[in-house]
């Protein structure tokens, strides 16, 4: 029987197992596995639910934490560090919402578990393969390194999901994204998402579903995996995702969530299968030669905006296409840049080393090896640590590296998404400049009218001690 | 939410192109319950600068925004759409949409329609050569009108379009496949038993 189907990709194996129905137009029900909820998109579905007297579906495919809008400082005064009444009013109504609808696992604010969504989901094996993910939050995008179907959703889909553990949905083309080749040392999977994103531009995915394959993205690690997938909504793709493999399964093994026992057998029999077969057809491919890719930085207000950080400030003069030289233009004003100029001259004003994309422990690791035994540039007014959960916290106290962040005069802080999105207290004033290892840098970003660069944790911490970008490739 | 049959109205000409969800409604309003309304926050970082086209008086009034590619890139904040329909504004053209606003417009009464980028383009430039012109967006018969009277047909899935038309909440149509879904959920359970916790 399986030489009558024609081979499948890894999307189309996740959308078959979960269409519940389909009508002739492809409008399809889809059954959603696990539902990550947080504070900010929630309370707003959690009322229209019991305005319409309406339970949850199923209580045991939610897990939530308390993330967005936590403060990083003043934890030990407990609930009354969270100052910001507005922010405060968010999270006593999540837990209020969990406490009235129950949830598989919580982790509130100040929980010692407590940490990013989208970290703690794979942390703690909430993020099991061949699962579909949700949240509201677009960074859902995250959970396809464990070859999940797993995507941002708005807070009426919030509702929806909590009402029929359903999406209504319309199946996306299928994209490859091939990276062949092993990256240069100093090159890391974020340099590789936004060169992808470079390459195709920030609407260059809409429409698809992306996976990722080819030697140098098999050679990642599961936490580089995340990085990587985390950014496919920033090239325009709902999600993105990556073959099972050895690595996958050994990540998982243990996890709190995980199966166990003769379940753990069967899930990993089954795991193994979630794979595109030899020949299946995707309607777009992109090649990129790992060995071609330097460290990266943003110079402009969307994340397409991209170059190797030997390059130099474009100059809109050289671009014909009139719409795009006054895109140039204007991120140029924005971010108060000079033509021509080299962007290892770029002077900042603040680092973050946090959020979905770049906290996790490894990530800090690379960080702490480019700063121990240095310090911060005098220039430089605030550079901030912010692990991505209490468990990463845990782990890189235990390994010293909080002690090589502070000696270097950086600020260790509790886990949140913090500056990423600066929903809470830490933030860019009017003009201010960071080396940030976020995901975005569109205009107002970490606080209004600042200015946002990206780049890996290592061009980060680099950054913040030499006080302007460097290629840290030649750091030693 | 609110029906959208036949919308006629002002429009405002948008010439960015990568309109992102935080350039419609920044981070640091989405803690804001959604009664208090978001329409004041709408574009609230270009709300600043005088000539931005929604400050000038022919189009403060607008109810169609015609934009350029790639509007609504970015995060998944549905306050986004709230933010535009709350301010008056509940069709958006543009060349194409991120696919996360796009499914949340739709949620929210807010009509996106993709119309090629040279017509998107070309209607930009009739606004500014008229400031205050109305335009007709008839989702019936699936047609923009322009100021000039040419129109252009637009794609919508029929779902939505019903959805639209008669301003339905989409869970009470999920929940008509109720047993559906709860036969799958059974089935699926069998054959996926490590994904169950059961409930706690």
């Amino acid at each position: 029987m399986a030489s009558l189907v024609a081979p499948q990709t890894l999307y189309d194996k996740l959308w078959a197992s979960h269409v519940v129905h389909a009508e002739d137009d492809g409008t399809t029900l889809l059954y959603v596995d696990r539902h990550l909820v947080h504070e900010v998109t929630s309370p707003q579905a959690y009322e229209g639910l019991k305005l319409a007297g309406r339970k949850v579906w199923r209580v045991d495919s939610v897990v939530a934490p308390a993330d967005h809008n936590t403060p990083t400082t003043g934890w030990e005064r407990g609930i009354a560090g969270l100052e910001d009444p507005t922010s405060r009013l968010q999270v006593e109504t999540l837990d209020a919402n969990i406490r009235a609808h129950g949830a598989r696992a919580y982790f509130p604010f100040l929980d010692r578990n407590q940490g990013i969504v989208h970290v703690i989901g794979p942390e703690q094996g909430a993020t099991l393969p061949g699962m579909t993910v949700v949240c509201g939050d677009s960074h859902t995008s995250t959970h396809g390194a464990f070859a999940c179907l797993a995507h941002g959703i708005g807070t009426s889909e919030v509702e929806h999901v909590l009402a029929t553990q359903t999406l209504v949905a319309k199946k996306s083309r299928n994209m490859l994204v091939l990276v062949e080749g092993a990256l240069a040392r100093g090159v890391t999977a974020k340099d590789v998402a936004l060169a992808i994103i470079g390459k195709v531009g920030t609407a260059g995915g809409t429409g698809f579903a992306i996976e990722y394959g080819g030697s140098a993205v098999r050679a990642l690690s599961m936490e580089g995996r995340m990085t990587l997938c985390n950014m496919s909504i920033e090239a325009g793709a709902r999600c993105g995702m990556i073959a099972v493999d050895d690595r996958t399964i050994e990540y998982l093994r243990g996890r709190p969530l995980a199966p166990r026992g003769e379940l753990w057998e069967r899930a990993v029999a089954h795991w193994r299968t979630l794979r595109s077969d030899d020949g299946a057809r995707f309607d777009r491919e992109v090649r990129l030669a790992a060995a071609e890719i330097k460290p990266q930085v943003t110079w402009g207000t969307s994340p397409e905006m991209v170059l190797p950080v030997d390059a130099r400030v474009p100059d809109p003069d050289r671009e014909k296409d009139p719409v795009r030289r006054e895109g140039i233009e204007r991120a140029l004003a924005y971010m108060g840049l000079v033509p021509n100029m080299p962007l290892t001259n770029i002077r900042i004003d603040k680092v973050f080393i946090g959020s979905c994309t770049n906290s996790r422990i490894e990530d800090l690791r690379a960080a702490a090896a480019i700063v121990r035994g240095r310090h911060v540039a005098g220039s430089v007014k605030l550079a901030l640590v912010v692990p991505g959960s209490g468990p990463v916290k845990r782990q890189a106290e235990k390994e010293g590296l909080d002690r090589v962040f502070k000696d270097a005069g950086f600020e260790w802080r509790e886990p949140g998404c913090s500056m990423c999105l600066a929903m809470n207290a830490d933030r860019l004033e009017p003009g201010e400049r960071s080396a940030s290892t976020s995901n975005r840098n569109f205009e107002g970003r970490q606080g209004a009218g600042g200015r946002t660069h990206l780049v890996s944790p290592e061009m980060a911490a680099a950054a913040a001690v030499a006080g302007h970008f460097v290629d840290v490739r030649q750091w030693r | 939410m609110e029906r959208f049959v036949v919308l006629e109205g002002v429009a405002a000409p948008l010439d960015r192109s990568k309109v992102d969800t935080d350039q419609i409604l920044p981070a640091r309003f989405l803690r804001r319950p959604r009664k208090e309304g978001y329409a004041q926050f709408l574009f609230r970082d270009w709300r600043d600068d005088p000539g931005f086209v929604l400050n000038r008086d022919a189009f403060r009034a607008a109810r169609i925004l015609v934009a350029d590619r790639n509007f609504g890139g970015g995060s998944s904040r549905e306050q986004a759409p709230w933010a535009l329909a709350d301010y008056g504004i509940r069709c958006v053209i543009a060349a194409d949409f991120g696919d996360i606003f796009y499914a949340n417009a739709l949620k929210t009464g807010v009509l996106p329609v993709v119309l090629e980028a040279r017509v998107c383009q070309a209607l930009r430039g009739a606004l500014h050569a008229r400031p205050g012109a109305r335009m007709r967006v008839d989702l019936p018969a699936q047609a923009v009108t322009a100021p000039d009277g040419a129109t252009y047909p637009f794609a919508i899935d029929p779902f939505h379009k019903q959805c639209l038309l008669e301003g339905l909440d989409d869970v009470g149509i999920t929940l008509q496949h109720e047993a559906a879904i709860a036969a799958f959920e059974s089935r699926y359970r069998q054959r996926f038993g490590w994904l169950f916790h059961g409930n706690v």
